[in-house]
């Protein structure tokens, strides 16, 4: 209920809030959106000894389209991706589907993206559509693809003295389509699955590019590339989906928890990573 | 809302609503006291161990800390959880050689902010010797149970044999058998629990409390403080719900009240929703072994169930409720023999109470499940098997083999009205055409029938209303509302009988200082006991007004009538009316009466436009009602989404009809959500697996369809009214519509029964295995 006593330094550069992340060293943390730190904290799960609040620096919230990106800056909401018009396929199809309206107000895209919990929904969709994550440090800026950046369980790969400034997320230029299909009990809750699909199309709806992730059923969020491969060059199909599903399925390593069974969550990933194909298939048009 | 037209059976706002929806409502988390001291507890984290030491040096040194009380500390008395039980199973507020639940109360840490306490009740150190645990209720019976109180030999907190009747299937041309497990489940009020106890100046205590009954907390604060009852004052400001969770006395408030004695200072317990999943008692956790005898026609011969209840460590009212399930274990139904046995265990676990329907749930969760197998195996329609044997509309008032006297009773005309709402035959056709089709997303229709028992027990209850100077009323009445809308419910009743618009009615509840008596709001008894306490107070009320009016008037009592504009004068002489206010004023014996009123009292009044008196029901109402619930099954991933929801519940009849919505609305969510989702789960260890929201399913209106309830209206002769309870129908019909309603979905696979929750796993598991076997 009540947080362990920590320091607070409220940032107004993101020169200030790296110096006072690097002072403190590991148990420094960046206060974003706060929706899954504060939690912890409070449930003594999570003791930093200081506070790093990002949230008075400004330009972070930049939400803008730019050399073939899509720019999502460290204070951008979910609810901001929600309502933006500038999201597409699974990045536009993942945004409701984040926790509920209440975290999606207050919690960050890129704070989401740098807890790296491997039920977290972000990462799925970031592994799919090939993204990178921008860092900033004392010697710079550096660009860290999403899949060198997640790390493992809770791990990514910054620096102690480096915070995430922002994400981008390639904007097709082609036929593209994608889908994040998930399961979960109820609103709020983490997923039980969820599968994240990207495709795009080249001249004669053959597949040019594919991209496939999970949530929720391995160490960190899966990137299942042997389906990916799978998929490139071929013509989009109920049979090839489904092969797809199968590798996704056979990628991913469930546990048995109070959500079901891993046999049982497999064979979700088999639908729903089946299903979320022949969608973003269908939305490619 | 003038005087001339009823007010009752119309959808009048609920007057409370403004205050609690703009924040102006005061739980008592909010209340403004000075000086006021925080307990938190140490509470255990091992589900059953010796206490080998309990060690509080460094935390009595932290900043704040004022207190820090273990073992014999308070001196405080073991808590008895219900009457019928032994008493060795009661519950010391601080577990001293020995805990018995995740969650027992090791110790407490008094502070001045609550942060402190928090802080300091991390450094109480408490070493254990684990012991082996028991967490299932048949297996706490078995031979050679770790036993929770060695001292009384068993495990067994009650047991209810009724006597074997070896005949009990007699006749039979089919037994069915199942064995179910009604789940355990959280109550989780939106207000978690919680007490400030402060002292009264006069070496007693005011205790403002979250709670369903303040005056039945008078008797154990007292017996665990050393007080005497009249040296206590309970007052509940706003609750946040209770469901049947917040009715009883807990521990924690015994610590509280005895610490803020010893401390001199207000003392306030804020339970967290973490402590909530584990602290405040749970609902339901029975195991069913049930037989149903039929006639190949369909027609039910007997039931024989044995029940294996879970009470949870330091057993309570749950383990009483088997007995609310014999009660109504013949139903609906024209059940010649009934043959019932239950045992409730003391097991490591959180101890099991009342919760939203308190035993009855259970009853008609096992038949309306026993029956639809039934149905399934004979090949009978599930709506039309039941229409066959329910207890026709002519038998009633009956008593049943259970020895439950149902008052009134017409079960097809709900079944036909749900089915009719539902559009049940078009329903089924769609089923069918989907099932040929094979198609990914099945359709399930689950049916119940239902009838349940309110005011169970507490047949009597306060009420007085008494007319002010300025014409106001107050209301005052031994209920004690917790959202329910008794605010405006009551005022409809005043304003009905005395004419007096209900922005004028005050009611006064849920305070030991200014309600003499009460019973508390619980096993939907409020309208029906409650509100008919008020009905004929109001009669009395007016009948002493009519003499009144008529000595002062020199007119006969017969003839004085309420006129439209709510004054009372003679038939026909509109002019000459008096006021309820001047009335009130008459009425006060003389003392500054005005002179153009006249004299007095006449002679043998009593002073005082006031009338009290106690009213009893002698008995129970029975609503009924039937339910119908439609599923759509993904059969790839056994996800399950509820499409709609059909109620047709009969509470008599209706006083505020959107008064009786909500509680069917929410009756039905906390219903469904024991079919889908919730389910509180204990490892073999006895550590909880659902002790957060996280974890343990609740839904909220995102998982759920707008339901579709309505009612028919079958008055009962107990009461002036004629009403009978709402608040736990819809919670008793639609747990069995929705878990029928799935396996009726994947009855053509083979399936016959699934336990609760049904989730997705669940599902596809059985789907799995269905077509694994075929």
């Amino acid at each position: 209920m009540f947080p362990s006593r920590f320091d607070y330094v409220a940032a107004t550069s993101v020169d200030e809030a790296i110096a006072a992340k690097g002072d403190g060293g590991d148990e420094t943390r960046i206060l974003a959106g706060g929706q899954s730190l504060l939690p912890m904290m409070k449930i003594r799960l999570a003791n930093p000894s200081k506070l790093v609040d990002i949230n008075g620096i400004p330009g972070l919230d930049v939400l803008e389209r730019v050399n073939g990106h899509l720019r999502v800056g460290a204070l951008v909401r979910h609810a901001d991706m929600v309502a933006s018009d500038l999201t597409f396929g699974a990045v536009e199809s993942a945004a409701p589907w984040i926790s509920d309206p209440l975290v999606r107000n207050r919690g960050t895209v890129c704070g989401s993206v740098s807890h790296c919990d491997p039920e977290g929904d972000w990462n799925s969709v970031l592994l799919a559509t090939g993204a990178d994550v921008v860092a900033r440090g004392p010697s710079g800026e550096r660009v860290i693809p999403i899949g060198d950046f997640v790390v493992d369980l809770f791990t990514n790969a910054l620096n102690e003295d480096e915070m995430v400034t922002e994400i981008r997320i390639p904007v097709p230029s082609g036929r593209s389509g994608g889908a994040y299909l998930k399961l979960e009990r109820k609103v709020g809750d983490y997923a039980t699955v969820a599968v994240a699909a990207h495709l795009e199309l080249g001249g004669g709806g053959v597949i040019t590019k594919a991209g496939l992730a999970l949530t929720s059923v391995a160490p960190h969020n899966l990137k299942v590339t042997d389906a990916e491969a799978a998929l490139v060059g071929e013509m989009p199909s109920e049979a090839l989906f489904a092969e797809a599903g199968e590798l996704a399925a056979a990628a991913s390593s469930p546990r048995d928890d109070v959500r079901g069974t891993a046999e049982w969550k497999r064979q979700v990933v088999r639908t729903f990573a089946r299903r979320a194909l022949a969608t973003a298939a269908a939305s490619a048009g | 809302m003038t005087a001339s037209g009823s007010i009752l059976g119309h959808a009048v706002l609920r007057r409370e609503d403004p205050k609690i929806l703009e924040g102006g409502a005061r739980y008592f988390d909010d209340l403004p006291i000075d000086r006021m001291l925080h307990v938190v507890f140490v509470r255990s984290t091992i589900a059953h161990a010796e206490v080998t030491s309990v060690d509080t040096s460094e935390a009595v040194g932290m900043p704040g800390v004022v207190g820090v009380y273990a073992g014999d500390d308070l001196e405080l008395e073991p808590i008895q959880g219900f009457v019928m039980l032994p008493p060795v199973f009661a519950r010391p507020p601080f577990a001293k050689d020995r805990v018995r639940f995740v969650g027992d109360i090791v110790a407490a840490v008094v502070a001045e902010t609550r942060a402190q306490a928090v802080d300091a009740a991390e450094l109480v150190i408490v070493d254990y010797e684990p012991l082996p645990v028991v967490v299932d209720a048949e297996a706490a019976l078995a031979d050679g149970a770790e036993l929770l109180f060695p001292e009384h030999g068993s495990n067994l907190a009650i047991e209810f044999d009724f006597g074997e009747d070896p005949t009990v299937l007699d006749g039979a041309e089919v037994v069915i058998k199942q064995t179910m497990v009604n789940q355990r489940v959280a109550a989780v009020p939106m207000e978690p629990n919680g007490i400030i106890a402060m002292s009264d100046g006069e070496g007693g205590l005011v205790c403002h409390v979250p709670t369903q009954n303040p005056h039945g907390l008078l008797q154990p604060i007292a017996a665990a403080t050393g007080l005497d009852e009249d040296q206590i004052r309970v007052v509940a400001p706003a609750v946040g719900g209770g469901f049947g969770a917040k009715a009883g006395m807990y521990v924690e408030f015994a610590v509280a009240a005895k610490a803020a004695l010893v401390l001199g200072r207000p003392v306030k317990w804020t339970e967290t929703r973490s402590e909530n999943m584990v602290a405040m008692t749970q609902g339901r956790a029975q195991v069913q072994h049930v037989e149903m005898g039929l006639k190949r026609d369909g027609t039910i011969v007997g039931v024989r169930v044995k029940i294996y209840a879970d009470g949870g460590a330091y057993p309570t009212i749950g383990a009483f409720l088997p007995f609310l399930t014999r009660t109504m274990s013949q139903g609906v139904y024209a059940i010649p023999k009934v043959e019932f046995t239950s045992w409730s265990a003391a097991t490591n676990t959180t101890p099991l109470a009342a919760y939203r329907g308190a035993g009855r749930p259970e009853a008609t969760a096992f038949l309306e499940r026993i029956i639809d197998i039934a149905a399934d195996e004979l090949g009978i329609d599930p709506v039309q098997i039941r229409k066959q044997n329910f207890i026709p509309p002519e038998a009633f008032p009956i008593t049943t083999v259970t020895g439950a006297n149902y008052d009134v009773g017409e079960y097809a005309k709900a079944i036909d009205e749900a089915c009719r709402v539902a559009g049940y035959a078009e329903l089924r056709a769609e089923q069918a055409a989907r099932r040929e089709r094979g198609d990914v997303l099945q359709l399930g229709i689950g049916v119940s029938a239902y009838v349940e028992v309110t005011a169970g027990g507490l047949f009597q209850e306060y009420g007085a209303i008494e007319v002010h100077d300025d014409g106001s009323v107050s209301a005052t009445v031994g209920t004690s509302a917790h959202g329910q809308g008794h605010e405006t419910a009551f005022a409809m009743i005043v304003q009905e009988l005395l004419g007096i618009p209900m922005e004028r009615v005050t009611v006064v509840q849920s305070d030991t200082a200014l309600v003499p008596r009460g019973l508390g709001t619980m096993g939907s008894r409020s309208l029906q006991i409650g509100g008919s306490a008020l009905y004929k107070a109001s009669e009395g009320v007016l009948a002493k007004a009519r003499q009144l009016a008529a000595h002062l008037l020199e007119a006969n009592a017969d003839d004085i009538v309420l006129t439209d504009d709510g004054r009372l004068g003679v038939a026909g002489v509109p002019s000459s009316a008096l006021s309820w206010g001047e009335l009130a004023v008459a009425a006060k014996s003389g003392d500054g009466v005005p002179a153009e009123i006249g004299e007095s009292l006449p002679p043998g009044m009593e002073p005082a436009l006031a009338y009290a008196l106690d009213f009893n029901q002698g008995e129970a109402t029975f609503p009924f009602g039937a339910h119908i619930a439609v599923v759509e099954i993904d059969t790839e991933t056994g996800n399950v989404e509820l499409l709609r929801h059909v109620a047709v519940d009969d509470c008599g009849r209706i006083l505020n009809p959107m008064l009786v919505a909500g509680q069917q609305h929410g009756g039905i969510a906390q219903g469904v959500a024991q079919a889908l989702w919730e389910g509180f789960a204990y490892d073999d260890d006895g550590n909880p697996l659902t002790a957060n929201l996280m974890d343990y399913a609740m839904p909220s209106a995102a998982e759920l369809p707008s339901f579709e309830a309505s009612n028919t209206e079958t008055p009962t002769p107990l009461n002036p009214l004629g009403a009978k309870g709402i608040g736990e129908s819809g919670t008793i019909g639609s747990t069995p519509a929705v878990q029928n309603a799935v396996i009726d979905g994947l009855s053509h696979l083979g399936v016959r029964h699934l336990d609760m929750p049904l989730g997705s796993q669940r599902v596809w598991q059985a789907i799995r295995d269905a077509r694994t076997s075929a």
